[in-house]
């Protein structure tokens, strides 16, 4: 029946071809014809009449409901339109932020389907709530020690703030499977985090480092116990470490020799795409050593220790991404 | 099966490897970082390598290199030896294959 229904229930979508409006208006016309049509021998003169006036009602009808519908469609492809600016300020404000969003560095989308860098794109809206939470998470945490609140409720909040964490690499576990180099790029995070990369995010010993001055006084087990972890975080870094060169020398090995897929197989060092594979495994047990020296120093610390410990890692990390701001909006000399 | 658990009591630390298999090398340097010298045995480069494997998967093993074995007994793949490092509870069970401890 009516163009104008069809389009409207479809979907929302402001991309589908508009309906034309000349259509109605033809219809109206055709209408109008039939009438002037008619077989003149089946009217009398009243009837006629009678009959014209009612279509004419109808086409009055028709074109008023025909009205509305336009004005309808056209409200919604208002919201759409402003939908739509919605989206790119909020991508730009990423931008600002120092948060890779894709332009730029079109390579790394090139051959990538639809689906792909859809996926790419929920990734870092999923991130950006994250650190979105983050900031709430580490002002409350702030306040709370502030306010010297008591350990029992001090507890809940350092356990979120380890959940977060863990959630963290959850999304991580998901992203890497889905794109390994993605992550191993460290393009979502800021400059400054992605100078201190190591396979795929922080550095365990990294994170000790910063957190242990910010936790005196230890006691004298406590004081073993977190020499200890840093020892053996330091030898299992230090192994997967060599595992990654060993990864980097094989695939280099295999590549030279065109070893890429299953053609030219060599049973001894696998092919280029078995070593690409790796890197997911490789990537997916540097966050495990993560995960581990968290709650490593989670069982180490008590409940006040450790949310002393879980804000100074947030600041830590709000500052380097403090930094990456800087460094971006920095003034430069005029070339 | 078998041949597995006889090779894994073969020496006090064993590791089953692929050839092909970076994680295992690394699982191996962090035993050397540690004083011990794990026997490591190639599962790809034997005949019943696919036997093995299997075997492996069903101690428990979910990937099925590298799979640790110390005094004879499954300890599991990388996850389990890295946590159990960081825990502390690595280099006991270490102490008698450690030359000069």
């Amino acid at each position: 029946m009516s163009t104008w229904v069809e389009n409207f229930k479809s979907n929302g979508n402001p991309n589908t071809s508009a309906p034309i409006i000349v259509e109605v208006d033809t219809r109206l016309d055709n209408q109008v014809q039939r009438i002037l049509l008619m077989d003149r021998k089946d009217l009398s003169a009243n009837t006629n009449k009678k009959q014209i006036q009612r279509r004419l009602a109808q086409n009055r009808e028709a074109a008023r409901k025909s009205r509305l519908r336009k004005k309808a469609y056209v409200q919604q492809l208002e919201t759409s339109r402003l939908k739509l600016v919605q989206l790119e300020q909020e991508l730009d404000r990423a931008r600002q932020q120092g948060l890779y969003v894709g332009s730029g560095v079109e390579g790394v989308h090139m051959g990538f389907s639809g689906t792909d860098s859809a996926w790419f794109t929920a990734f870092e809206m999923e991130y950006g709530h994250w650190l979105e939470e983050q900031s709430r998470q580490i002002c409350e945490l702030r306040n709370a020690l502030q306010a010297h609140i008591g350990d029992v409720e001090l507890r809940i909040l350092v356990d979120a703030g380890m959940s977060h964490y863990f959630e963290l690499f959850r999304m991580k576990t998901t992203a890497a499977k889905a794109d390994v180099f993605y992550v191993m790029s460290g393009m979502w995070k800021t400059p400054a985090e992605r100078f201190f990369f190591w396979i795929g995010g922080f550095r365990p010993s990294e994170l000790l480092k910063v957190l242990v001055p910010q936790l005196e006084p230890l006691t004298e087990q406590q004081l073993i116990d977190v020499c200890n972890l840093r020892q053996s975080c330091q030898q299992a870094e230090d192994a997967l470490s060599q595992g990654m060169d060993k990864l980097q020398q094989t695939l280099a090995e295999t590549v030279a020799a065109g070893q890429l897929a299953e053609v030219g197989y060599n049973p001894r060092t696998g092919t280029a795409m078995d070593k690409l594979e790796a890197l997911v495994s490789f990537v997916s047990q540097a966050d495990h050593l993560r995960q581990e020296t968290l709650q490593q120093m989670s069982r180490i610390l008590t409940t006040r220790q450790a949310a002393r410990g879980l804000l100074a890692l947030g600041e830590y990390f709000l500052r380097l991404r403090a930094l990456s701001s800087l460094w971006a909006n920095r003034p430069r000399e005029p070339t | 099966m078998d041949k597995v658990t006889r090779l894994a009591s073969e020496k006090g630390v064993v590791i089953f490897s692929k050839s092909s298999c970076c994680l295992c090398y690394a699982v191996n340097i962090l035993f050397q970082e540690l004083g011990v010298h794990p026997m490591v045995y190639e599962i790809d480069q034997d005949p019943e390598g696919k036997e093995m494997e299997k075997a492996l998967m069903r101690m428990g093993c979910n990937a099925p290199v590298p799979a640790v074995f110390i005094s004879g007994q499954l300890v599991g793949s990388t996850n389990e030896v890295m946590s159990l490092h960081l825990s502390g509870n690595l280099i006991p069970l270490l102490k008698p294959y450690q030359p000069f401890s």
